[in-house]
């Protein structure tokens, strides 16, 4: 399903290079007063250093042998100094201004990236590598900056002196306009016609380093294991084959990008060749002055340069373009569906949870659960059990609303999930998950997260309950130890504690356990669970767990396989009739 | 930087030629106005057609030079680039797989990746940029002061005189810049580490519902790095207009000296106009030479970060050292351990044989983990010794040291790409040892897929379940034959049946197995049982005799087994 968007996508945005362009050209409308404040510092800058050799021109004119106007010199000397450090500040302040601007659209970029990245649906990290989310938000956004506070200062500079040379040379001579005729429309034809064809370069370019880093993250995240195993030089050939792509994909570009400048600068030499020869030509038969021949010759050297220029930023620009495109795609993200319209805000959960009849599937063709109606009145513990695989975490992931579910209904005190708030929803579950997060920060800051006002008091007693508070004061900086790299250095299991003490400081009416101790030692866990029992009495309990020492205890144990529920029942129930769960329960013996 | 040009060096060859090919393109851009002034001045009042016709075609073979030259240079120059970003790259990443797991965990990943990437990436925009921009430049900048001299000396000597000004105002600017853009790196790993934890922990964000926190978080970060990128280019911006001041005044000083000498009569104000014109071109030219000093400046505080990870030291190094300290198979002679300052191992000390099942059981945190950790020599134990084999650990080569294991670690890797890809984990591995390996760890899921073993996995596993991934470890760990099979934890996620029928499997396996659980079932077997406790080794014997002797493991083992329902 997701390839098939995405490939929608491509083709859609093949077209729309155009709105890309647009979009940008919008992040610099949002600023209007600091584009026109720049547009107008450049307009007057330019202005002031093109009076500069006028001035210096009139100092000369004042020096003659042995009757040198020293008065004049000095005065125009004094008037170039003043325009000239005038022109430097302007045109600084005017750099500073640029550097502010595009500083400022590359901060909102940004922190739209993340609003985004935040409403979108969990399936979309599950299939989008971190490497290449950091990849846009790091790097193509970067690129965008250099071209917001490089390219397009050229640009418009370069439009500046084209349309002033292009309004004095009409008023000069219409005469002229035949250069325009020649190669203009060659000049702009040709970087049109060019930057389209390199535009799939450049966003190749783009794609490449973003899978590179996605691939360079990857490996990093696994860098333990493949040293443990010694598969350095495979993961090195495999990065390295990356890096060719990335590099070639760099190269590609270069290769189309590099004739626009030189092809453009060719199409002016070969008509000021032509211009010429005819010029001459002309001239012998007596069609024009020699006078008028120089000027034509000279503004049309003159108009070459911005010409040039400007194609060589049009092509630097196609890979702003390219990394805006990746920005704006993410941005484009269809983000968890919203909230239906009047949802209601839970101000407290009691606890009560049923699914009725419901079915879902990650792929289509594929149901990763089928017609589940099973039940939990507050205050009760639910227990899920069955082999890997059968669907038990996804059964969390449509309770939580990461994923809402094909059809059926799920719901909390009777009222369908879907009418809730996704926040106030959540709010009312505490979740602890087997693949713990922990992030860079204290160890009290990653107890703390997600509850606000919490005392010191609270975290430690939360630890105590958790079996973790004698490790933590084991530490060098006891509750104050910075945690690195998500938790590296400290096992899983007292990772997995760590989250628990966590979930231990939410008020929240419904505790969810999705294999949340499994590398946690039985003697440990035994004790946490004497521990959470006071905490338990009062919440709802929906346990997934392998352990039998978790699963006896349940109100009611719900046994899955296939997506299916195959049997109910307590743990004595269970035992007693002969079915999967009693053969699974004396595998540990056999 | 130094050691980025090594990278260049190979391509010296190839990048003169460039750069050989580029001065003839520059020469022939530079030509044409010459040609064109020649043809006004001289050939068209001359009258003379075929001339005419003569020197158009000249310019126009000057055209088709300079294109065809300055198309050719480029790409030379963007081969170069390329070459030499894919060596570094390549450098940098192995590099990177090398360093220890104590020195990925001080530079941390986030940075690394921003290294790997966004750095070597500046490098690669400098090196082209450098080699495009670094010809025309120099040309226009010593022939415009060459002919400066050869017109007017004195007047030359003035407008040099602000070099040195121009010089200074560069060498700090750029020494300025280069710290300004290590802060800017170091701003950008910080953001990007903060996207790596919200994508990461995005279910707990989204359930804890801390978004409004996370966004400001960030935004923090966002406006930190903005800010500092925000100075360095407003510092590095200040270069342009002094430049352009300092050059001014001394274009200043020219007329001022020339009025004095032309009033002398010993110049002419001809001179004067012409010495303008060649100003006009050393001026633009030291202006392009700034633009690549900034340039330059800006990466080499990028080959700083990338040199900062070529030259960490080897830690681990390979001890000189044959002794054979022990006839045993493994052993840990009086080891101890401390992770930052935390004791984890306290003078641990065991013997195993060939062939022997060794099971390890403890607390959480009581250093299960870790000793396996030392054993594979993913860290250098504090004191003490191990040996494999009777030989030193240190004293192996790493590969030939992991070649004896297959480990299944507890935060083990799935990576993006087929489940045969994942099993074969890039060892020379027949399809049938890796369809008897996915077998014996029970990786039924796989058969039943249509796929089979060319089944897509998505990094880190994320579209199959826990138990699922675990038995895709174990096959991996099964399929390269290893002599020691090692299981941290791995059945965690495993039902009990699954766990039975795995371990019964691995039972006829005739290799040496160290086994960490929490199931006192996965390690009753094992020829001999280590009970950890706060990083000590508090028992050690096989279960019998602990459940005779060791009451943590007596209770541990009633706990779990629960006898009174089975009795």
């Amino acid at each position: 399903m997701n390839k098939e968007t995405s490939a929608k996508n491509s083709a859609s945005f093949l077209r729309s290079r155009r709105g890309t362009i647009k979009r940008l050209v919008g992040y610099l409308l949002r600023n209007k007063w600091m584009t026109a404040a720049a547009l107008i510092l450049m307009l007057a800058s330019n202005l002031l250093a093109l009076l500069g050799p006028k001035i210096s021109g009139a100092a000369i004119d004042a020096i003659a042998p042995g009757n040198t106007d020293f008065d004049k010199v000095f005065l125009y000397c004094g008037l170039m100094a003043l325009f000239y450090v005038l022109s430097a500040a302007l045109s600084y302040l005017l750099s500073v201004l640029m550097i502010k601007l595009s500083q400022k659209i590359v901060r909102s970029m940004r922190r739209e990236v993340m609003q985004r990245l935040l409403t979108l649906p969990v399936g979309y990290f599950d299939s989008h590598p971190a490497g290449d989310i950091i990849s846009r938000i790091s790097y193509d956004i970067d690129t965008v900056n250099t071209s917001l506070s490089g390219d397009l200062l050229s640009i418009f500079a370069s439009l500046i002196t084209v349309t002033g040379s292009f309004i004095m040379m009409i008023t000069i001579s219409p005469v002229m306009m035949l250069i325009f005729a020649v190669t203009l429309p060659a000049s702009i034809l040709f970087t049109r016609y060019k930057t389209k064809r390199i535009q799939p370069y450049f966003r190749k370019r783009s794609g490449k380093l973003g899978e590179l880093n996605g691939y360079a993250e990857e490996m990093l995240s696994g860098h333990t294991v493949i040293k443990a195993g010694s598969r350095e030089d495979f993961v090195c050939s495999c990065f390295n084959r990356r890096n060719e792509d990335a590099v070639s994909a760099y190269y590609d570009a270069d290769y189309h990008g590099c004739i626009v400048g030189p092809s453009v600068n060719f199409i002016n030499n070969l008509a000021l060749a032509l211009i010429s020869t005819m010029g001459g030509f002309i001239f012998l038969s007596g069609g024009i002055s020699l006078g008028d021949l120089s000027a034509f010759v000279l503004y049309s050297r003159r108009f070459a340069g911005p010409i040039n220029e400007m194609a060589g930023v049009l092509t630097e620009l196609q890979s702003a373009v390219a990394a805006a495109e990746r920005v704006f795609r993410l941005l484009d993200e269809a983000p968890e569906t919203p909230d239906i319209p009047g949802a209601l805000n839970l101000k407290s959960i009691r606890g009560e949870i049923s699914f009725n009849s419901v079915s879902f599937s990650y792929t289509p063709d594929i149901a990763t659960l089928r017609d589940i109606t099973m039940s939990v009145s507050p205050g009760q513990t639910l227990a899920i059990v069955g082999p890997t695989g059968a669907g038990k975490t996804t059964l969390i992931n449509l309770l939580m609303r990461f994923y809402d579910a094909d059809s059926g209904t799920i719901s909390v005190d009777g009222l369908p999930s879907l009418q809730a708030s996704r926040k106030s929803l959540r709010k009312g579950f505490s979740m602890v998950l087997q693949d713990t997060w922990l992030f860079d920060g204290t160890v009290r800051e990653n107890i703390a997260y997600g509850s606000s006002g919490v005392t010191d008091e609270q975290i430690k007693q939360a630890a105590k309950t958790a079996r973790i508070h004698d490790y933590i004061m084991s530490l060098e900086n006891g509750y104050d130890t910075l945690l690195s790299d998500e938790g590296s250095g400290i096992s899983k299991g007292q990772q997995q504690l760590l989250t628990i003490a966590r979930a231990m400081l939410s008020d929240a009416s419904v505790l969810i356990l999705d294999e949340a101790t499994s590398n946690v030692d039985s003697r440990t866990e035994a004790l946490l669970q004497q521990a959470m029992q006071s905490l338990m009495k009062n919440k709802t309990c929906i346990v997934i767990a392998h352990r039998l020492s978790t699963v006896k205890n349940a109100d009611c144990v719900i046994v899955l396989r296939e997506g299916q529920i195959l049997q109910r029942g307590t743990h004595e129930q269970l035992l007693a009739s002969p079915g999967f769960y009693r053969d699974l329960y004396y595998a540990q013996f056999s | 930087m130094k050691q980025i040009f090594r990278y260049i060096r190979p391509f010296t060859g190839r990048m003169c030629l460039g750069l050989a090919i580029k001065i003839i393109g520059t020469l022939m851009d530079l030509a044409l106005p010459w040609m064109l002034a020649y043809m006004l001045d001289t050939v068209v009042p001359a009258g003379s057609r075929s001339n005419i016709i003569l020197l158009g075609l000249l310019m126009l073979l000057a055209a088709v030079i300079g294109i065809s030259g300055n198309i050719v240079a480029n790409r030379i120059a963007s081969a170069v680039a390329r070459d030499t970003t894919r060596a570094i790259r390549r450098d940098l990443f192995a590099r990177c797989m090398s360093l220890s797991c104590t020195q990925v965990d001080k530079i941390g990943i986030p940075s690394l990746e921003t290294r790997l990437t966004g750095d070597t990436y500046n490098i690669h925009q400098m090196v082209g940029m450098m080699q495009r921009m670094g010809v025309r430049a120099p040309i226009l900048l010593i022939g415009g002061i060459c002919c400066a001299f050869a017109m007017e000396p004195a007047l030359a000597l003035v407008m040099l005189a602000v070099l040195p000004f121009i010089s200074a105002a560069v060498y700090f600017i750029s020494k300025r810049g280069r710290q300004l853009y290590r802060e800017v790196q170091l701003a950008a790993d910080s953001m990007v580490r903060k996207v790596r934890q919200i994508s990461k922990g995005i279910r707990v964000i989204k359930a804890f519902s801390t978004q409004p926190a996370e966004e400001s978080s960030f935004e923090s970060l966002n406006r930190g790095l903005s800010d500092k990128e925000q100075r360095a280019g407003i510092i590095m911006g200040a270069s342009n207009p002094i430049m352009t001041v300092l050059l001014n005044l001394g274009l200043i000083a020219v007329i001022l000296t020339g009025a004095f000498l032309v009033n002398a009569g010993v110049s002419q104000s001809g001179k004067i106009i012409a010495f303008m014109s060649y100003f006009t071109i050393i001026s633009n030219a030291m202006l392009v030479v700034t633009r690549m000093f900034i340039m330059y400046s800006k990466s080499s505080a990028s080959a700083q970060r990338i040199n900062q990870v070529l030259d960490t030291p080897e830690d681990l190094e390979r001890l000189e050292d044959n002794t054979v300290y022990t006839q045993s198979f493994i052993s840990f002679q009086n080891v101890s351990f401390a992770y930052g300052g935390t004791p984890c191992l306290q003078d641990v000390s065991f013997e195993l044989e060939e062939g022997q099942t060794l099971g390890i059981v403890g607390a959480t945190g009581s250093g299960k983990s870790t000793v396996i950790k030392l054993l594979l020599r993913l860290y250098d134990c504090g004191s003490g010794r191990i040996c494999l084999c009777g030989r030193d650990v240190r004293s192996y080569k790493s590969d030939e040291l992991h070649s004896f294991f297959a480990a299944v670690m507890q935060n083990d890797f799935i990576f993006t790409g087929t489940v045969l890809e994942n099993v074969r984990f890039g060892r020379d591995i027949p399809q049938s040892d890796v369809t008897d390996a996915l077998k014996k760890a029970k990786a039924d899921f796989v058969f039943n897929d249509p796929a089979g073993i060319e089944k897509h996995i998505t990094a880190k596993g994320t579209n199959i379940s826990g138990g699922q991934r675990q038995r895709l470890l174990i096959a991996r760990a099964l399929a390269g034959k290893p002599r020691v099979l090692v299981l941290d934890d791995s059945s965690s996620a495993l039902d009990y049946a699954t766990d039975a029928a795995i371990r019964g499997g691995l039972a006829k396996e005739n290799m040496t197995k160290i086994i960490i659980a929490q199931r006192i079932s996965s390690v009753m077997n094992a020829d001999k049982i280590l009970v950890m406790d706060a990083g000590r080794v508090i028992a050690c014997g096989t279960h019998e005799q602990l459940l005779d002797s060791c009451a943590i493991y007596k209770e541990i083992s009633l706990s779990q087994i629960g006898g009174a329902v089975l009795e």
